[in-house]
């Protein structure tokens, strides 16, 4: 507990991203005006006192949008973080545990797909799928698999070796056993630490896919909630620059960053806290 | 084991993994989104556009047929037909390959510069409020959103205060009567002897450059101090401190050399990371490259385009990787290999 108290990067991160998802999740309430109310002779207006963030091309307030903003980002990068990590755990142990064929095929999948870049692969998913969050969550998901992957087959294959699992092996434990009781727990503070970095980057992923205009469908009803996301805003705030319009890209950028800086504060955090090697020289 | 035989080895290596994500590369494109020819002309396509484009594209074949003629046709580098322009996939794809190639070199080029110099002066000086920020300023550049960057970039230094221009390679009127001999523009301004062009096109490449540069910064400041950290700690550092050697002699000629080898390798294996930026930073300012080439592509759903341009990323990224792994074997001599 002194360590995390005395542990500023994490503490930071941790006040920047609750403030981000509980504004997030608080939209209705915190949001002066729906994000998708157009204002009406209000088009295109500077940030003042009645639009902190000024209004954009079709009237409509900009703060309202940046708060509902992160709903669809948040929601796609928790998700496919969540499925990376379960599946590139499981692969990881079993792959490591039981070596032979299986590791070598899956350790070359797993490299062939890490070395290629992440956001070029989503985009080759999402463009022959189709745009909408489904297809978002399932690309990031099986771009960042192998980051789990990699990280618990190599820490499997060094608890392998160590004495208490040739105990538990002369004792008679099963495969499955040992695996759960004896390896998985000692793997754990590893993927601890890159979970937030994941998530971060797969904020970083979704922004880019909304961006280029691949995240959610371009079809959708402006008025559906979902159509406000940082990444789109961007997108159509873009066209308005050349104008000198500087608030229509600025905030809902400043938004993505914060988001995936507290992520990155917070995984930086947990290095220190989880390698106490580490912790001693910062 | 000698170097050749390690290249040999390595190389035998890349096969299986250029093999396997050849395969990847089919299993997304041909067989999750069921039929091209469907997706292409978005279900309500005549059935003889979709009839032909099934021909056209082999798709009336069986799978197993398809994949055989997907490899062969990419072994003899027939990357198909553009359904857009009707020219050689492989043709239009070179073309675009010098501009983002350019681009790329000059951001990686500022990204060592100050990468570089944050990480060893954050290794340098731990713990002081030198090292603070510059983690500070590694874990913003990590989180930077590149396009955003961009985008704030333009709007500061060529919407506002007008010192460069807001996109391209070159001004449309100076473009039309370029002729570009290598496709990398700094070169060719050079080798024409034209230091007007080469001004201008270095004001072209500056914001591109700037913003990839910046991000991927991030990335070698944070290996650059992790190496130094390590190595700092040394004995042979103790070594030449202790000998009374000026401690700038130390960090430079003991320190900085031995922590450049892996430096240097994983610089040269981000350059996954720097295509999948050069894709935002080429939308952003307008750079005609690969990455708008792909954009444009998905857009006019011109599927051998699509393809062609991931099987290129995919071969380009193999082989940058397999010339790391030789060049990192070379570079220390203490490589088992």
């Amino acid at each position: 507990m002194r360590y995390i108290r005395r542990n500023r990067l994490l503490v930071m991160g941790i006040v920047i991203v609750g403030a981000i998802v509980g504004m997030t999740i608080l939209a209705p309430w915190l949001a002066p005006h729906s994000p998708t109310e157009a204002l009406e002779g209000q088009r295109l207006l500077p940030p003042s006192w009645e639009h902190p963030m000024g209004t954009d091309n079709i009237e409509q307030d900009m703060l309202s949008r940046v708060i509902y903003g992160g709903r669809v980002p948040l929601l796609v990068a928790f998700v496919s973080a969540l499925l990376s990590l379960l599946v590139g755990v499981m692969l990881g142990w079993v792959s490591g545990y039981f070596g032979g064929y299986l590791d070598r095929v899956l350790s070359l999948c797993m490299d062939a797909i890490y070395s290629f870049p992440s956001l070029i692969l989503a985009i080759a998913i999402v463009a022959m799928l189709g745009p909408g969050i489904l297809n978002m969550i399932l690309a990031i998901f099986l771009v960042y698999i192998p980051t789990y992957y990699r990280v618990v087959r190599g820490q499997v294959l060094q608890v392998r070796e160590e004495e208490f699992v040739a105990a538990a092996h002369s004792v008679g434990a099963s495969h499955w056993r040992i695996l759960m009781r004896h390896i998985a727990p000692n793997t754990i503070t590893s993927v601890l630490a890159i979970i937030p970095f994941n998530i971060a980057d797969a904020i970083l992923t979704e922004a880019g896919l909304s961006y280029l205009g691949l995240g959610l469908s371009p079809t959708l009803d402006p008025n559906d909630l979902a159509a406000a996301d940082w990444g789109i805003d961007i997108n159509k705030g873009q066209k308005f620059l050349q104008g000198g319009h500087w608030w229509l890209i600025t905030f809902p950028g400043l938004m993505i960053m914060l988001v995936s800086l507290g992520f990155g504060l917070i995984g930086e955090g947990l290095n220190d806290l989880l390698n106490p090697r580490r912790r001693q020289r910062l | 084991m000698s170097f050749w035989q390690y290249t040999v080895t390595r190389l035998a290596l890349t096969v299986p993994m250029v093999f396997i994500l050849l395969s990847a590369v089919f299993v997304v494109l041909r067989i999750m989104p069921g039929d091209v020819c469907i997706v292409v002309y978005g279900g309500r396509g005549r059935s003889e556009d979709i009839q032909r484009c099934q021909e056209q594209l082999g798709l009336n074949k069986p799978l197993l047929a398809q994949y055989a003629d997907y490899v062969a046709g990419i072994a003899r580098l027939d990357f198909g037909i553009s359904m857009r322009t009707n020219k050689p996939v492989l043709q239009e794809i070179l073309a675009q390959v010098p501009a983002t190639l350019e681009l790329a070199l000059a951001a990686m080029v500022i990204a060592v510069l100050i990468g570089l110099l944050t990480g060893v002066g954050a290794a340098v000086y731990t713990d002081r409020p030198l090292d603070h920020g510059m983690r500070l300023f590694n874990v913003i550049a990590f989180a930077m959103p590149i396009f955003w960057l961009g985008l704030i970039l333009q709007i500061v230094f060529a919407v506002w205060l007008k010192i460069f221009p807001v996109g391209g390679r070159l001004d449309p009127i100076t473009g039309l009567s370029f002729e570009p001999i290598t496709g990398l523009y700094l070169i060719d301004s050079l080798l024409r002897a034209d230091l007007g062009l080469f001004v201008k096109v270095l004001q072209h490449l500056a914001l591109p450059a700037i913003t990839l540069g910046l991000v991927l910064s991030g990335v070698v400041g944070r290996i650059s101090r992790a190496n130094m950290l390590e190595v700092l700690d040394k004995e042979y550092v103790k070594t030449a401190r202790s000998k009374g050697l000026p401690e700038g002699r130390v960090i430079v000629h003991h320190a900085l050399r031995n922590a450049m080898i892996p430096i240097v390798t994983v610089i040269g294996l981000q350059f996954a990371l720097l295509l999948g930026g050069a894709i935002l930073t080429e939308t952003v300012f307008n750079w005609p490259g690969l990455a708008q080439y792909l954009l444009r592509a998905i857009n006019a759903r011109d599927y051998p385009a699509i393809q062609g341009t991931v099987i290129f990323i995919t071969l380009f990224i193999s082989t940058v990787n397999l010339l790391v792994d030789l060049f990192y074997s070379r570079l220390d001599p203490r490589v088992r290999y």
